[in-house]
């Protein structure tokens, strides 16, 4: 199958999507499908083909953002379109009335959709809430597969390259290298065989945008990394998905079937030299498989335990061959910039962070839920202007992003505008895009002890200050939340962050002492509290003999 | 991809049939030692959980050596070497679920059944889990009943629905 093909179905899509008179796309992300979503989206589809609607499409669609209020139904008409919060099966009936008139119903209509998406920017989720996450056709005729068409016919791989260093782009797996510089290394690198490495390995908590890219627009991933393995000279792509994620992995494994099926992975794509296939490979909850040599060694059926670097992947990767690893929204990045260009892409966000950058909101927070803004937003218009603030009449505590490799940001950096080098500035980083707000409910120290215990967990053992250290730390953390720490321990406390940041061996033990060093420094009165009053200011902690 | 000689494994000698479809599964991956992975996937998805008999014929048909099996086996938390319980609840401890208080519900069903976070229930019926982060943030506090999410639970919710799983067999 061609180009002419390809071509013929987006034009016989778009046509037919252009005969519609109404289109209802429920959500069937995880969160929403959890709520009853299913349900609601058959209640819907079975009363559409019982009332013989002509031009009403009914489809599952990747999330819509407002993840609090699911089940999430979107309505559009050619005129108008509405958002339908909390939708139960009842709503069906209501719609299915509607539709037949054309008209949109205004019970259940949801209020915030204004405020919410105004200052955002989609790209990577431009397509949540307009395609079928299960048909690739919907993602052909949304402009689907363009890109890899016209990097493949139109482009070198040396231009493909060139636009994504001229793009800005940085890794958006939370280290923020630049993505062209990594591509371009691994283009130059010698060698018959390179791979295309997909990290879907997602396990931040808190953090489930690759999730929801995953579930909603699987093929917009499969064709980033396809326009990767033209520009780095790779023939085999591999997806490492979390097996926590069984939605995105069923939804992968179609769209990678349905993409051989059109000829847009295999042999001669569009009748090009380029060959690519992609393979899945399932992760096993392992959280140090996020770090790139772990995974590459979790690729190869061993324990996941980093290497030191360098040799970086890029030169000695996956079965020591040259290897591009990219995370998901990175690769989802990359079929919009190849499209419309670099320069496009580079005129959005800030000087050093170009683009935009998916959040995931949630803890304390009004509306939990996926958003994707302009690099140097800032953190209170993303939290009291997109998500709604803070509920319960409560207030605002801190935001924490990064994870277990992140930090604690205080209030009086509300105004911070929201990119790599700021975020790094106050002690903590950019991350994946988890963003957790917390409220005076929260205590920080429990807060710091809660990563710590994550950390030890998932540290994969292999060298002694992380598995050692994280023990120590959490033993010490676990000790001033009980009352009974002294201000020795909050000394040795700093001295062991020092020194796991500076000598342990992979990303997941330099980075385990940032919730303690940022909590540290902007909340260090709360650690004295607890050292000194033997008192928990927010009530979390009980103290010996106090409880 | 490197591959491997195709290994003419021995057939199990209990004649489990399950055994046959494993061997199907090694032999799609061309018995390939990094194909471990997806092997013991396929194991665990078959039998449940991985026992010790299950890991040396893994090791032999792949021909590597059994600690590296084993050694797998016990790095994922994924894979269970011990048998789950007729149910499991799933409490998931990711941020926005701990600041939302699944601690304290995770506390609760342990008093309850005097169990820890990875243990099963002496007479079988439940197992009781942690999980790192559902990515089902916007449900939190969440927790998984069998393969069913659910969202905004409390302390009585919880113990209520698990009441429902356990009281029924007394």
């Amino acid at each position: 199958m061609g180009a002419e093909d390809i071509d013929a179905i987006r034009e016989r899509e778009t046509a037919a999507w252009d005969a519609q008179r109404c289109r209802i796309a429920v959500c069937t992300a995880a969160g929403c499908l959890s709520s009853g979503a299913a349900a609601v989206r058959q209640a819907i589809a079975d009363g559409v083909t019982h009332a013989a609607l002509d031009g009403v499409r009914v489809v599952g669609t990747g999330c819509l953002g407002l993840c609090h209020a699911g089940p999430l139904v979107r309505v559009d008409t050619p005129d108008d379109r509405a958002l339908y919060d909390r939708a139960t099966p009842s709503l069906a009936a209501i719609l299915v009335a509607h539709a037949r008139a054309g008209t949109l119903p205004a019970e259940g209509r949801n209020t915030d959709e204004a405020s919410f998406f105004a200052a955002q920017d989609r790209i990577v989720l431009a397509n949540a809430g307009r395609i079928d996450s299960e048909r690739v056709e919907d993602y052909i005729a949304a402009g689907g597969y363009r890109a890899l068409q016209k990097a493949v016919t139109e482009m070198t791989a040396h231009d493909v390259v060139d636009e994504i260093v001229a793009s800005g782009l940085r890794g958006r797996g939370g280290g923020g290298y630049p993505t062209g510089l990594k591509w371009s290394t691994v283009a130059k690198a010698d060698g018959p065989t390179k791979y295309v490495i997909c990290n879907a390995d997602e396990g931040d908590p808190g953090a489930f945008m690759d999730r929801s890219v995953l579930e909603g627009d699987p093929h917009r991933v499969l064709e980033g990394m396809a326009i990767a393995g033209y520009a780095v000279g790779a023939e085999q792509g591999f997806v490492y998905v979390r097996g926590e994620y069984p939605l995105a992995i069923a939804r992968l494994k179609t769209a990678i079937k349905q993409a051989e099926r059109l000829q847009l992975l295999g042999n001669r794509i569009f009748d090009s030299a380029l060959n690519f296939r992609i393979d899945l490979r399932i992760g096993a909850g392992a959280f140090v498989c996020g770090e790139e040599t772990a995974l590459i060694a979790s690729i190869e059926g061993r324990r996941g335990t980093p290497r030191p670097r360098p040799p970086f992947p890029a030169a000695r990767g996956l079965w020591n061959r040259p290897t591009l690893i990219n995370n998901v929204e990175t690769f989802a990045n990359v079929a919009p910039i190849v499209e419309r260009g670099g320069a496009w892409y580079a005129a959005i966000g800030t000087e050093k962070s170009k683009g935009t950058k998916v959040f995931a909101l949630a803890g304390a927070i009004a509306r939990t839920g996926l958003i994707e803004v302009p690099m140097g937003l800032t953190l209170r218009e993303i939290i009291f202007d997109i998500g709604g603030g803070i509920p319960d009449g409560r207030s605002f505590k801190a935001a924490q992003t990064g994870g277990p490799s992140g930090g604690c940001i205080p209030a009086d950096h509300l105004d911070l505008p929201v990119d790599y080098e700021s975020l790094a500035g106050i002690g903590s980083i950019m991350g994946s895009g988890g963003l957790i707000v917390m409220d005076d409910r929260s205590c920080m120290v429990d807060v710091a002890r809660f990563f710590m215990e994550f950390c030890r967990d998932e540290s994969c053992g292999k060298c002694i200050p992380c598995r050692a250290g994280t023990v120590q730390m959490h033993g010490l953390l676990t000790k001033i939340t009980e009352g009974r720490a002294d201000e020795r321990d909050l000394r040795l406390l700093e001295q062991l962050s020092e020194l796991l940041t500076r000598t342990s061996l992979c990303g997941l033990g330099q980075t385990a002492a940032n919730p303690v060093k940022s909590t540290l420094r902007h909340f260090r009165d709360e650690y004295l509290a607890h050292i000194v009053d033997k008192r928990c200011p927010a009530g979390v902690c009980r103290m010996g003999g106090a409880s | 991809m490197p591959t491997a000689i195709p290994a003419a494994a021995p057939a199990h000698p209990s004649g489990d049939k399950r055994f046959k479809i494993l061997d199907a599964t090694m032999k799609r991956h061309r018995h390939s030692p990094d194909a471990l992975l997806e092997v013991l996937h396929a194991a665990q998805e078959l039998f449940g959980f991985l026992d010790l008999d299950c890991l040396i014929y893994v090791a032999r048909s792949l021909k590597v050596p059994p600690s590296r099996v084993y050694g797998v086996a016990t790095f994922y938390n994924f894979f269970s070497l011990k048998p789950k319980g007729e149910h499991t609840c799933v409490v998931c401890m990711g941020t926005a679920c701990y600041v939302k208080g699944t601690a304290a519900i995770l506390a609760a069903v342990e008093r309850q059944y005097c169990i820890k976070a990875g243990e099963t229930t002496p007479n079988g019926a439940l197992s009781l889990v942690t999980a790192r982060c559902l990515g089902a943030c916007g449900l939190a506090p969440a927790v998984v009943f069998d393969e069913e999410v659910a969202g905004g639970l409390s302390v009585a919710l919880t113990i209520a629905r698990l009441a429902r799983w356990t009281d029924h067999g007394r």
